[in-house]
């Protein structure tokens, strides 16, 4: 399904993508670890077409189609979600009217019908009711003046809402408490299914528990350094990254 | 259909690109001479059957515009306009006013159709009987009957609703049919607050004005529906200089739309119209604006310029008055809406969009007189700048040495996309009076690489996301529109800046 071969990107001249290796069948979720600065933000947003990254080799398959080649429109379009490490505030943008514009795109671009104001309201309040979210979350600028946990649930709403065959969670974990984890982690194991896999960058084992990989990798210096099972992230915890991976 | 839905779909429906609004109308039209002398404003005054005192007053501001200068202090540059080189009277040829929507041309009924407009009371009649019995009831409901005044060129066409406003002791009609009907209140507010030599423009208008509408609400009266004027330009090489005064007495309550397109032409076409507004004792006035002129084309060939001069005197104790504007289309908007605040504790509130894209120029702001003690006045504006398109934010605030207690709130940001354009910020402050309190604040921003790559993750293309965030960056004001015009002006937006990213 996503196929990464010998990827590598730079910024600004600055090489930090090193030749990165990596494959997700279908229906599997791959847990991404990495020490700070390691690249894994630079992974998604490569992955999800920001400007700004210069691709120098390698290639992306994604559902068998050339990702590199896409606008980020048609990448989202075809399945593939970024969940921000940073979500973005758009001040004046009403989050029902952003969640609704983004939804019929994708609809649109996929050749389904849109949904009207009443039938986009139903599928929202049922989302946010499973992921605990007040309603007044919909009224509000998108995510102006929200605290960092209600961002991220904003994010797992949206991936909830746009039903992707791809996510990418950066670090959707961090800022969470303990309920928040729990539920965000239900919002994506509801997802789980044959059509859908995921790739969570995290930095803690513990989110692990709840969402449970089939892989888990470890990126240091810009590629693949390790890959295992579930119980790597047990090992990575307790051995730190400079053992494990070395 | 209700006229909401109506305009709504029509809109929708024109919404892929350009400037859809760009047809002609093929009827017989009747012109006067071309160029601009006495004789021409005596043939308008007497096509219009006018009293002797208006010819008088038309004569009057003729010899003073023949003595002004046309201002060149507005950060706009267009080559010098041949004042002799136009119409000043096109008319559809018609017997008399019809008397009824259904002796009105079809050509024209056609034409409003296909802009949106609905001049058919009884398809909107079915949405008027629910509607709430004040204008904020029914604007909740979001099924205001609209009442239209349609004008064509130099004539008012059909004006819709007048027996239902009647009713109340509302006068809305075409201003050549109240000076006509109402000769009384026309001679004694016409010119009150846009005097025939306020400016070069606004005398130019007291001179040949050919329509426009007028609206008198009696005292105490809500009116119970938004007021509105469609204004089209279709004769070629025709300037419009229409008129419009609103008078609310005491205690009343009126919310009146403007809107206005023009076919494209690669001339320039000049509209240079006067709006006064007169709001006595605790009345109150929402006045809002979708100006959709042609811009012109990308090369900037063409497009409306637009000469507009529109004041309010807020002569009553405690009287309101508010200006909404979204001013996304002509070549060069040249407007400053303003109010007098003469009552004690009246209030005067600004509030604008203005979009300059491709080689779009405007200079537009207001101006705030504070006379009265404790008055305040608000100015929030929102200038959006791309392509080549130039944006001046002018705004005078004045507060005069008795205007103790007076206050004014600015508040000016400007939006830059791409690197061609620009924004700039103009502002007077004139304080006479201690007391006093003025706040300035304004911003300048673009739109932020992290916004654009967010929203087209979600799958919103470049120019979706542009113009998500363009509405988002105008919510302040475009809150302030009657809800119908809410919608039909964040789909302007879009279309307004369609091109300019990519
Ligand atoms: N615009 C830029 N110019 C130069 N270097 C950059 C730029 N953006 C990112 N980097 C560098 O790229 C490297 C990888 O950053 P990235 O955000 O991908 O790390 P990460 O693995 O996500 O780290 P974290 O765990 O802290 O989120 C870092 O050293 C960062 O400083
Ligand atoms: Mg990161």
């Amino acid at each position: 399904m996503l196929k990464i071969e010998g990827l590598t990107a730079e910024i600004d001249g600055k090489q930090i993508l090193k030749g990165l290796d990596l494959e997700v069948p279908a229906g599997e979720v791959h847990a991404i670890m990495g020490p700070n600065g390691a690249g894994k933000s630079t992974l998604s947003y490569v992955l999800s077409g920001r400007e700004g990254y210069e691709i120098t080799g390698g290639s992306v398959t994604f559902h068998g189609k050339d990702l590199l080649a896409m606008e980020p429109e048609e990448r989202a379009a075809s399945g593939l979600f970024l969940a921000f490490q940073y979500p973005v505030e758009l001040p004046g943008v009403g989050n029902a009217t952003f969640l609704r514009t983004a939804l019929n795109a994708i609809r649109r671009q996929r050749g389904e019908p849109e949904l009207d104001a009443m039938q986009f309201l139903k599928l929202a309040r049922s989302r946010m009711k499973e992921l605990s979210m007040p309603e007044d979350m919909l009224k509000r600028g998108v995510n102006v003046g929200f605290s960092g946990g209600e961002k991220k649930r904003n994010e797992v709403l949206q991936m909830a809402l746009l039903n992707p065959s791809l996510a990418i969670l950066d670090e959707t974990d961090s800022g969470l408490d303990i309920d928040a984890l729990k539920i965000v982690s239900e919002g994506v194991n509801a997802l789980r299914g044959p059509g859908f896999s995921a790739l969570v960058i995290t930095h803690y084992q513990r989110l692990l528990n709840y969402i449970v990989p089939d892989r888990v990798h470890v990126l240091v210096n810009g590629r693949i350094a390790k890959s295992g099972g579930k119980e790597l992230a047990l090992e990575l915890e307790a051995h730190g990254y400079a053992e494990v991976a070395a | 259909m209700p006229a909401v839905t109506e305009t709504i779909e029509t809109v929708q429906s024109v919404a892929e690109g350009g400037y859809k609004w760009g047809f002609e109308t093929d009827i017989e039209m009747e012109f006067a001479p071309k160029g601009l002398n006495e004789d021409i404003v005596r043939f308008i005054s007497k096509k219009k059957n006018e009293p002797g005192w208006l010819l008088e007053w038309r004569l009057k501001a003729f010899a003073i515009w023949q003595k002004m200068e046309e201002p060149d202090w507005a950060a706009v540059n267009y080559p010098r306009i041949d004042y002799q080189d136009a119409y000043y009277y096109a008319a559809p040829v018609q017997k008399a006013k019809p008397k009824s929507l259904d002796e009105v041309d079809p050509e024209l009924l056609k034409t409003y159709a296909k802009l949106g407009i609905p001049l058919k009371e009884q398809a909107i009649l079915a949405g008027v009987e629910g509607a709430g019995e004040s204008p904020s009831d029914a604007a909740e409901g979001g099924r205001m009957p609209i009442a239209i005044d349609a004008v064509f060129d130099s004539v008012s066409v059909a004006t819709t609703f007048k027996d239902r406003l009647e009713k109340e002791g509302i006068i809305f009609c075409a201003i050549s049919e109240a000076v006509q009907n109402h000769p009384e209140l026309v001679r004694q507010y016409l010119g009150s607050v846009v005097p025939q030599a306020d400016n070069f423009f606004a005398a130019l208008n007291c001179a040949v004005f050919t329509d426009g509408s007028f609206v008198y609400i009696p005292k105490g009266v809500k009116c119970p529906m938004e007021l509105s004027t469609y204004f089209r330009i279709n004769a070629k090489s025709t300037g419009q200089f229409e008129r419009t005064l609103i008078i609310a007495d005491e205690g009343s309550t009126v919310s009146y739309l403007e809107g206005c397109t023009a076919p494209m032409r690669d001339e320039n076409q000049l509209h240079a119209a006067v709006v006064e507004l007169v709001a006595l004792d605790d009345a109150s006035i929402k006045y809002s604006t979708v100006q959709n002129w042609y811009p012109g084309d990308a090369e900037g060939k063409g497009g409306i310029y637009n000469f507009v001069t529109k004041r309010a005197a807020c002569r009553g104790k405690r009287s309101k008055v508010s200006w909404t504007q979204v001013e996304t289309g002509s070549a060069i908007t040249w407007k400053y809406p303003s109010c007098i605040l003469q009552g004690d504790d009246s209030v005067g509130e600004f509030y604008s969009v203005a979009i300059t894209n491709n080689r779009q120029q405007a200079d537009t702001g207001t101006k705030m007189f504070h006379i009265g003690k404790n008055t305040r006045s608000t100015i929030i504006s929102k200038g959006i700048s791309a392509g080549f398109g130039q944006n001046t934010y002018r705004g005078l605030v004045r507060i005069g040495a008795k205007a103790t207690g007076a206050r004014n709130f600015t508040q000016c940001d400007s939006l830059l996309i791409g690197d061609q354009c620009g924004a700039h910020t103009v502002p007077y402050i004139e304080n006479r009076c201690i007391s006093a309190k003025v706040e300035h604040e304004a911003t300048t921003s673009r739109i932020a690489e992290d916004q654009l790559f967010y929203c087209r993750q979600r799958g919103l293309s470049e120019e979706e996301a542009v113009g998500l965030i363009v509405n988002g960056f105008c919510r302040e004001v475009l809150k302030e529109l009657p809800m119908e015009f809410a919608v039909e002006a964040q789909k302007l937006l879009q279309i307004s800046l369609e091109g300019s990213v990519g």
